[in-house]
Order: C-alpha cells, then structure tokens, then sequence
C-alpha cells in the first residue's frame, strides 16, 4: 500500500523509508513557531526541561501577533517575557511590533516554509503552510517547549481524505468559499485526526493566496492538516520569497484514504458560515435579511494582498453603510505596503473603513473591534464560536472578503454582485 | 483509579467557552480557572468539586491551540475528561500536561448529568457506578502512557536525558 503526501513527509523526517495511519513516530522539526499567547506558557515549560539553548537558533519563530501593539499591561509583560527569551536565546526569526505580522502569513512570506517541510505552531492556524505542500500542524505550548528543546515532535500518522478539485472558480467566489464549502459539507469534525489532501486539475486554477485561505481552515474541520500538491505556482512562490532547500512530495497512486470528495469549483457560490459554528454554512442565495454591526476584513484567513484587492474592487467609488464599524487589517508590513502603494488603503478610507496595523487583535475577542451583547459581526475570520469576538451573545458570520466588504456598503450579509453592476 | 460526580455538556465545546481569549493576557493559571466554561455555564466554577469527572460529546476541545484549555479543566478540579472524541491538539495538549482523558462513545451519550462514575484510564474501564453499568473506553497506547506515568511531556523529554 502506498503512502499520502502527509505519510511521505513525515516518513522522511522520522527516518523511516514507510509509515503507515495510526503509527506513533518522532519526527525532526523543521520549523518551531509560537505567539504572544502561547509563547509565555511554552518558555515556562522549556525552562523546566533544563537545557541550557534552542535546538537551533534559525529554526524556531517567535511572533507577538495577539495581543499586540500591546493592549494593555498584562499583555505588555507577556511580550515583555517572551522579547527577553529571544534575546536570551539570540532566536533569530523573532518579530516586533513595526516587522511583525499575523503569524501565518509572515512566516510563508519570510521563507521559513517551504515543500516538504516539518512544522509544529502553537496555534492552531499552523495549518496553514500545507498551501506550500509543507507538513504543518497546530500543536500546544508544551509541545513548542519540547520542540525548541529537542527539535522533534511525537505524532501519530494520520489517515487521509483526498479532496479532488476541478474546473475554476466563477467571479467572486474565492479559496474562503471552497473551505467554508468543505467545511459545511463534512462538518467541524468530518476531518478529525486526518490530512486533507488537496488534488486534481483544479489545483492550477487556485491563486496562492486562495491555497493558504483553504489550508488555514483545515483545524476547522478538525484535521490535522491541509496539504496542497505542489505545482508551478508553489514553486514560482518558493523561489521568490525562499533560500531554503525545498522537496516535493507526491501522492502514491494506490495511497489509502478515508474518502475522496470531488469539487467542480465553476459550481460554487459565495458562502457565509451562520453562528456559531464553522459547520453552519448557507450560500449568500439562502442567507435572507441579516443586518450587522461591524465588518471585519483580516486575519490569517484573508488578510493577504489579494483579500484586500478584491474588497478594494467593491469599496471602490462607495460608502460604507452609515453606522455599520469596518475594520481592515492587512496582514503583515508587507502587505500593508503594498496595499498603500495600490492605492487600496485610500479607496478604504475614502469609503469610511478603518485600516489598522497587523494584529489578530478582532478574531479572538482580544481588541481591536469587540462586539457588545447582541452586535452582529461578518469576518473574514476563520472561527463563530461563541463570544469569540466578544460578548457571549454577540454573533458572527463568517465569509470572504467580497462578501464582507459588499456587507459594509449594504449594512446586511449581501453578495458583491449586488453591489458591483 | 479515578472515581467522582459527573458534570455534562454537549458536542463541539471548543477552546473559547472552556477559556475565552479575552482572559489570555496572562499566562497563571490559577487566575485563569476561576473562568472556565464562562461562556457556557456561568455556574461551573461554584459547583465544580475537586474529583469531579466531565462528560461530553464529540470533538471536545475544538478550535484553539491554547493549552490553558486542559490547563484550567484540571486546576479547576475535574479529574477525568470523557468525550465520544476530543479534538486532536486538546488531545495531545490534555496528555502532554496530565489531564487524563478517555474516548468513549459508549459512556458519554449513556452517563447523565450527576452520575457516580468511575474511570482506570490504563484499561480503558469506565464504570457508571449509579447506572451499575460498564463502558470499555480507548486505552492509550503505551507510548502516551509512559508520558502520562511521567507525569506529562516535560519530565518525559527530562527523563529521556535529550
């Protein structure tokens, strides 16, 4: 029986020539990374372990993306903490606040992810690196600790579902479309403890960005991880933002998967995922009369350079709905330069919305736009639980850029095309 | 052996009701339990009882990586988690800390709110000491085990002399 692009990486890093599901193995890191949340806990644990440094200096990332620019005290030591660890340690991928951006978008932009890779994150959004056809998991502080320590994680080898893309997305629908499409079809376990392992002709059709939205979105249901096959678009990427050696990985023919689910992505239509879980998910044809509070435009769902495009393409020449809060985060400086040297940040202050520098601030609840009982957010964001943005009996709906910048001009859940004739 | 009462919710109780975010601006987790399950019942943390055994459904844990989630379960007193599946990081962060957890369809849709219970989390035996019945659960493999025994990953990494 052969093996999975997941099995393949994995086999290779715990120095086994195969592996197979359920197998327990320790596999070598390619890649530590944790946040200003996690990080506090973690370096508390490595202390404990006694070793005197990090496995290796280059390969652990640190990123105060939470919390930051700090909220308020406590927030300031935790940063405070981790920035003198970093030091301490001389880690080399450590980004303050004027460098730094959310997590899962920086690090892929910095080339500290390429195919092939082995990476644990102390957040569950790690996930996201499998658009580099890279293994990548969310794991805890404990696990980063023992990581940074020793360089090598314990993972059980996953089984697999083998989703197969074809045709290519109509205007408007984008990679957030196709994951909360997935999500609402298998629900917020349908992936749990698996690799979803994404192929078919439908791949090339998908930009990069698009990739990463999908990947992001694997913990939301419940994979392990998300995993794109490599093509000529990973590799231009690879190539532009990496110096790192990278592998490619391919499928074997007779791999074993849980399931194999085909998608004609020509068939999609914009999709809103309705509080509070992920799962809940109708096409903006079924949504009906919602109108909102606050519009959310970011995270490490959808706050790369072609999210923003695409909401500028909507804001353009308009208003943000009188009363209704917008709020736009790009998600790393980089992006945030390029988007003011597009002109998208003007079309976003012209048309009323507020633009704010890189933070996952919003997404969690922590600040930044926290709704108050009974508000109604649509995010870009990848999670509706509740009191995730705020108040318990606050509600959000999730959705894509499109849709939440078309949202902001109408004040309720509205699709671009009724707004750009 | 683990024995108590148990306290039940539902499926799909992920990170951000078992600690929403809001509170993660500091690391102690003493401070943090007095929020757990905040955002669900307001109650836990008055009628919780050191001992206490949760019961839930399925993907227990899910969302967030944060490993305060296990952290303030066990600082608050539960005991033993049982759920008919756990999301797969409060999985292994709930191993890599100590929390004992056990999966098992079986006695999470059949244990009521209130019930007697008790869990030996090296066979995998749940006993629902009020409904005098007896679920066998998924024991952990012997890897995780050792973890457990150790007393969560650290002093396993420790142990190992790495």
């Amino acid at each position: 029986m052969g093996m999975t692009m997941t099995q393949k990486i994995l086999a290779a890093h715990a120095g086994l020539d195969k592996v197979k599901a359920g197998q327990l193995i320790m596999a070598d890191l390619d890649l530590v990374l944790g946040n200003d949340i996690t990080s506090p806990v973690a370096i508390k644990e490595f202390q404990k372990i006694g070793v005197k440094e990090v496995f290796d200096k280059s390969k652990v990332a640190i990123v105060p993306d939470h919390f930051t620019p700090n909220k308020d005290i406590k927030s300031a030591e935790q940063c405070k903490f981790i920035r003198e660890f970093a030091r301490d340690k001389e880690i080399e991928n450590y980004f303050e606040v004027g460098e730094m951006g959310i997590e899962h978008a920086l690090i892929p932009e910095k080339g500290l992810v390429v195919s092939g890779d082995v990476v644990i994150g102390a957040d569950s959004h790690t996930c996201t690196y499998g658009a580099l056809g890279a293994f990548s998991t969310g794991v805890g502080s404990t696990d980063m600790a023992a990581g940074m320590a020793i360089g090598k994680a314990w993972f059980k080898v996953p089984e697999a579902m083998k989703i197969v893309l074809k045709g290519s997305l109509p205007k408007w629908v984008s990679g957030k479309d196709v994951i909360l499409h997935i999500i609402g079809m298998i629900g917020v376990d349908g992936a749990l403890y698996q690799s979803m392992e994404y192929t078919g002709p439908g791949v090339a059709s998908l930009t990069m960005d698009d990739r990463f939205t999908i990947a992001n979105m694997a913990i939301e249901a419940g994979a392990k991880n998300g995993i794109f096959e490599v093509d000529e678009k990973t590799i231009e990427y690879m190539k532009e933002h990496s110096t790192k050696k990278y592998t490619i990985y391919k499928a074997d023919e007779d791999a074993e998967y849980t399931r194999v689910i085909e998608i004609d992505l020509s068939t999609l239509r914009p999709t809103v995922a309705f509080p509070h879980l992920p799962e809940n998910t109708r096409t903006i044809d079924e949504v009906g009369d919602i109108p909102i509070d606050q519009v959310v435009i970011g995270s490490c769902t959808n706050g790369r350079i072609e999210d923003l495009r695409v909401a500028a393409k909507i804001l353009k020449g308009n208003k943000v709905k009188k009363g209704v809060r917008t709020i736009i985060f790009p998600a790393t400086q980089k992006i945030y330069l390029q988007a003011m040297k597009e002109g998208l940040l003007e079309i976003f202050i012209e048309a009323g919305a507020a633009v704010s520098t890189p933070t996952c601030g919003p997404c969690l609840g922590g600040h930044m736009g926290i709704l108050a009982a009974g508000e109604r957010a649509v995010a870009t964001t990848n999670r509706n639980f509740v009191g995730r943005m705020g108040h318990p009996e606050s509600e959000v709906y999730l959705a894509s850029p499109a849709v939440a910048a078309a949202s902001a001009i109408t004040g309720k859940i509205s699709s671009p095309e009724e707004v750009v004739k | 052996m683990i024995k108590g009462t148990v306290i039940k919710y539902g499926d799909n109780i992920d990170t951000d009701v078992i600690i929403p975010a809001r509170y993660l601006n500091t690391s102690n987790i003493d401070e943090l339990a007095a929020h757990c399950m905040e955002d669900l019942d307001k109650d836990f943390v008055n009628k919780v009882k050191p001992g206490d055994i949760m019961v839930a459904g399925k993907n227990f844990g899910c969302g967030s990586s944060r490993e305060h989630a296990p952290a303030v379960i066990k600082a608050a007193g539960i005991a033993c988690v049982i759920a008919e599946t756990f999301a797969r990081i409060f999985y292994r962060n709930a191993i890599n800390i100590g929390l004992p957890i056990m999966e098992c369809p079986e006695a999470a849709k059949d244990i009521e709110n209130g019930d007697q219970v008790s869990v030996d989390i090296y066979t995998g035996v749940i006993t629902n000491i009020s409904k005098g019945k007896t679920y066998q659960g998924t024991p952990f493999p012997e890897f995780m085990q050792d973890i457990m025994k150790a007393g969560g990953l650290i002093n396993y990494v420790k142990g190992k002399g790495e």
